[in-house]
């Protein structure tokens, strides 16, 4: 069995002629939580989806327990997917179904198990989240936080051995923030999975995470353990840290000069 | 002049590219069908979301279009002492053209723009993702119940609209007014073939309603993620379908009732 759950090895990937990740490498190790940090648009991401086999590399390769995503062909990609949970950005729950037929879904597509049993299963797995007593409501009438909660009950729901988080912690109060975070640790621990979060909430994901790795302009800046980034003196990690308005990600759009758009003077 | 015609150029080269992606889109739906046999479950509950929700618009607008066709005839035939010919008038309008045309029109604004703005938000709110992340494929799970659904639906609305319209007719030439019953229904029985006229009407509304659903689907599954994009895309839907509805009734009546 692969030590490394996920290696990604020198990766580029492009949108037509703008370059968005430019060699990356980056490693998750079975039963980590890994974050992956960087400002928004500098292609995290992307980098999920690469993972995930929704878009392939121009350049450099993505392997999952030993295989190559960008080398699978549908069927094996499907394959490997339902060993995959993701989860997504604002939950992206099946609007038109119960929280218990969301979290059914994928047990009722890919297996052939009784529902009463089916039943159990879901109903333990929003145990897990807490969310049990939720299993009748629709999703709209959840509150963010749960609709997360109930996405990763639906992302563990065929007890994958990966889990992918985008960006797990927006727009997220304290009380939902700390609820998630400690369940991605605990479910991580507990089930045996591997975790990749991507996110940008520092604070939070520094208190529960393995190994961070900062992305910008494309390329890993720095990488290090939480207590290893938090010391950091790289000017890049010191001023997402401690979240500076200016620094090597500058406050300011690049621009002509000020006084050039002003009419004040000519270039 | 050298620009409008490279805009021109550009047009034609994107709406034929878009064409050829819609024709992907008909042949992937069709081979991701067997999902459809396998659970019918799932089309019957597209044939109630898009089928039977739009009962009430079909009956309702069938009634009144008879009944307007009842005035309308009536007014004309009495001039040639022939209102006795009501029947077979309403009957013929309705079976071969206003039944399958109009319940199309009205399918296309209430169910087909219905379904792209469904998959247009599925997709803007990342359930289409999920869904492939899930390795479950939209296509098969989504699209072809979706298709089938709506196809099955189309043929029955359509001869709701037709008899829900024969009644009308019938309530305002024989109860309202007081043509002969009996020479309004054997009139009718006599003039109406069953092949020539109800089926070829049955067909029409067949190819309508392949029209209509392929043009909804594809219109929400090709739709930018975002909310002016999935409004654009709704609208593109009823004006395209409504279009491709008068067409090729146009070609198809060519073809079916030609001399006879």
């Amino acid at each position: 069995m692969h030590d490394n759950l996920v290696e990604i090895r020198g990766l580029h990937f492009a949108y037509g002629s703008r370059p968005i990740l430019r060699g990356v490498d980056l490693t998750a190790r079975r039963g980590q939580v890994i974050a992956i940090m960087g400002s928004s648009g500098c292609g995290k991401t992307t980098l999920l989806r690469l993972i995930g086999g929704s878009i392939r590399s121009t350049q450099g390769s993505v392997e999952v327990e030993g295989q190559d995503v960008a080398g699978l062909d549908q069927n094996g990609l499907y394959r490997l997917r339902r060993r995959m949970g993701m989860l997504f950005q604002f939950g992206a729950l099946f609007t038109d179904m119960s929280v218990f037929d969301n979290v059914a879904f994928q047990l009722r597509e890919h297996t052939n198990l009784p529902e009463p049993m089916i039943r159990d299963l879901v109903l333990m797995k929003l145990n897990a989240v807490g969310l049990r007593g939720a299993h009748d409501l629709m999703p709209a009438e959840l509150s963010g936080g749960m609709a997360r909660r109930v996405a990763l009950a639906r992302a563990i729901a065929l007890d994958p051995m990966l889990i992918m988080y985008d960006e797990p912690f927006a727009g997220l109060d304290p009380i939902s923030l700390g609820v998630t975070g400690n369940l991605i640790r605990r479910l991580t621990d507990t089930l045996g999975l591997t975790s990749i979060v991507v996110t940008h909430d520092v604070q939070e994901s520094l208190k529960m995470v393995d190994y961070v790795y900062f992305i910008s302009e494309g390329v890993v800046e720095a990488r290090g353990t939480a207590a290893e980034i938090k010391s950091s003196g790289l000017p890049f990690v010191h001023q997402f840290v401690h979240g500076e308005e200016d620094g090597p990600v500058p406050f300011h759009y690049p621009a002509e000069p000020y006084g050039v758009d002003l009419g004040l003077n000519h270039a | 002049m050298l620009d409008g015609v490279r805009k021109l150029g550009r047009q034609t080269i994107d709406g034929v590219w878009r064409l050829g992606v819609a024709m992907r889109f008909f042949m992937l739906t069709l081979l991701h069908s067997g999902i459809c046999l396998r659970r019918p479950q799932l089309v019957i509950r597209e044939i109630f979301t898009a089928g039977v929700l739009s009962l009430i618009i079909i009956v309702i607008s069938g009634l009144f279009v008879g009944m307007v066709l009842g005035l309308q005839g009536y007014e004309t035939l009495q001039k040639y002492g022939s209102e006795s010919a009501l029947g077979s008038l309403v009957a013929l309008s309705l079976v071969r053209e206003l039944g399958p045309v109009l319940a199309a029109l009205l399918f296309a604004s209430r169910a087909g723009s219905a379904i792209t703005a469904e998959i247009g938000l599925m997709k803007a709110t990342e359930q289409i993702a999920a869904m492939e992340m899930m390795a479950v494929d939209p296509i098969a799970r989504v699209v072809a119940p979706r298709f089938w659904g709506a196809l099955i639906s189309m043929p029955l609305l359509a001869a709701m609209f037709s008899a829900m319209g024969i009644f009308g007719g019938y309530l305002v030439g024989v109860v309202l007014i007081g043509v002969d019953e009996g020479s309004f229904w054997s009139q009718m029985q006599a003039a109406v073939d069953f092949r020539q006229d109800i089926l070829n009407g049955v067909f029409k509304s067949g190819v309508f309603g392949v029209a209509v659903t392929v043009i909804a689907l594809f219109e929400g599954y090709a739709a930018p993620p975002t909310a002016e994009g999935v409004s654009r895309a709704t609208t593109r839907t009823v004006v395209t379908s409504s279009l491709a509805i008068l067409a090729l009734d146009f070609v198809l009546t060519a073809f079916m009732f030609r001399g006879a």
